[in-house]
């Protein structure tokens, strides 16, 4: 079927693009507009995108449904284990400027690790909704 | 705004179709003009956010859940006065209170006042970071953050436990299966 | 001419109001569940908007900072709406997932059928 085709081909093309542009959003969330939540519905919609084109078999090829499930805590996981490392480090829960040298660096550092843990939750659990609706009507 | 126009007349015809498709369609027709309204009001984080997830993922979720259950709307049996009065009464007792609002964009409203200079003068020299919103998203209100991450968790587990597994095959004569799998 | 003006400068939170009472009206109104679940979705993209327009200063700019511009649009109703945006998506994910496994134990998702045949049980 030609127009099929033009799809597959066109689709595989751009995918790296899209991906490419999710860490963008996600590592310059800092100086322009960005940050975790964009760039994990972003790259959840990579995945999705491939899902339709080819098929849910191929896509959890790309992404397996076990690292995907487990990708789900794990950003809580290190978004509260940031805020913890504040408090074991003698000041309060969530407090990021004693996590490096000096103040300004160690809230950026925290920034940072927040930003991933949100990243991750997010594409992870985005994904696993689709995937779990997706099986649900075989 | 003619965008605002544009999502007034969306939204009537949210309203008034009855095919399934078309109303997800349009859903996804105006989150992409939600989103354009947003660049307009100087919130592109917000726009970004909007975009992607209005017009990405619930568009995606309708379609799948339309899939799973395939049907379209029936006309309704009795004319509705009751909801259309109660709806034009709220509407009309939200309208009285926006009547003292400042006008819109005059750089004198309260809400400027507050807290938000404090932020917009600090980020950089507190957190090196220049984009006000993530500085605030992220530090000076993180714990936030965290109870909005831990809300995406909860629903991604809930969901994974109502759909996880096959669909088991209904029989004609039993009227309901809403055991766990 | 009091009232014209104050109703150009209003002008916004009027369409604003209107798209959430169109939102309110269908989900009370309309007995499709999925229906009402897109009608609560525009509900709620309207109340960000409603939170978003008394943000922006007019000749201001998006707010990340840079020694080029002065005056910035606040950034405070941003981060909560961000917040309320995910959250959303969160509870349309698991309301479909109810009218799913509705729709498996009953075979509708019409609302006056399903109090029909819970009535004859």
């Amino acid at each position: 079927m030609k127009l099929d085709l033009i799809l597959r081909i066109g689709v595989k093309f751009l995918l790296p693009f899209v991906l490419l542009f999710a860490l963008y959003v996600q590592f310059h969330g800092e100086l322009g507009p960005g940050g975790g939540f964009q760039a994990g519905v972003i790259t959840a919609g990579m995945v999705i995108l491939y899902a339709i084109i080819f098929g849910v078999d191929a896509a959890k090829r790309i992404a397996p449904q076990r690292m995907v499930e487990f990708m789900v805590p794990l950003g809580v996981l290190i978004f509260a284990g940031t805020g913890v490392a504040g408090l074991l480090l003698g000041k309060n829960f969530l407090d990021y400027s004693v996590l490096a040298h000096d103040a300004p660096h160690g809230r950026e550092l925290g920034i940072f690790l927040v930003e991933l843990g949100v990243l991750i939750t997010v594409s992870g659990t985005m994904t696993a909704l689709f995937y779990a609706f997706s099986e649900r009507g075989r | 705004m003619v965008l605002l126009t544009l999502l007034a007349v969306v939204t009537i015809g949210v309203v008034r179709t009855r095919n399934l498709f078309g109303v997800v369609v349009l859903a996804g027709i105006y989150s992409l003009l939600m989103a354009s309204v947003l660049i307009v009001l100087d919130a592109v984080d917000v726009a970004m956010t909007e975009a992607a997830v209005g017009a990405g993922v619930s568009t995606v979720l309708l379609l799948a859940t339309l899939h799973l259950t395939k049907s379209m709307e029936y006309p309704q049996p009795r004319k509705a006065y009751l909801p259309l009065f109660v709806a034009v009464g709220t509407g009309a007792a939200i309208v009285w209170g926006t009547y003292s609002l400042p006008p819109f964009g005059t750089p004198d409203n309260v809400i400027h006042k507050h807290v938000v200079p404090r932020y917009l003068a600090d980020s950089v020299k507190e957190t090196m970071v220049p984009n006000v919103v993530t500085s605030v998203l992220a530090d000076y209100r993180g714990y936030d953050t965290l109870g909005e991450t831990t809300v995406i968790f909860t629903a991604g587990i809930g969901v994974l436990l109502l759909l996880k597994g096959r669909r088991r095959r209904r029989h004609e004569d039993r009227p309901g299966e809403g055991g766990a799998t | 001419m009091q009232h014209v003006k104050t109703f150009i400068g209003h002008y916004n939170y009027f369409i604003t109001i209107f798209l959430m009472v169109s939102g309110l009206y269908i989900v009370i109104a309309r007995g499709n569940m999925i229906k009402k679940l897109v009608g609560l979705a525009l509900f709620q993209t309207s109340v960000y908007l409603l939170y978003v327009e008394p943000g922006k200063i007019i000749g201001g700019t998006a707010p990340i900072l840079d020694p080029a511009f002065k005056v910035y649009s606040n950034p405070l109703p941003h981060v909560l709406i961000l917040t309320a945006i995910v959250v959303g998506v969160a509870t349309l994910a698991l309301g479909l997932a109810i009218v799913a496994r509705i729709h498996e134990a009953y075979g509708t998702i019409e609302e006056d059928e399903i109090f029909a045949r819970e009535a004859q049980e």
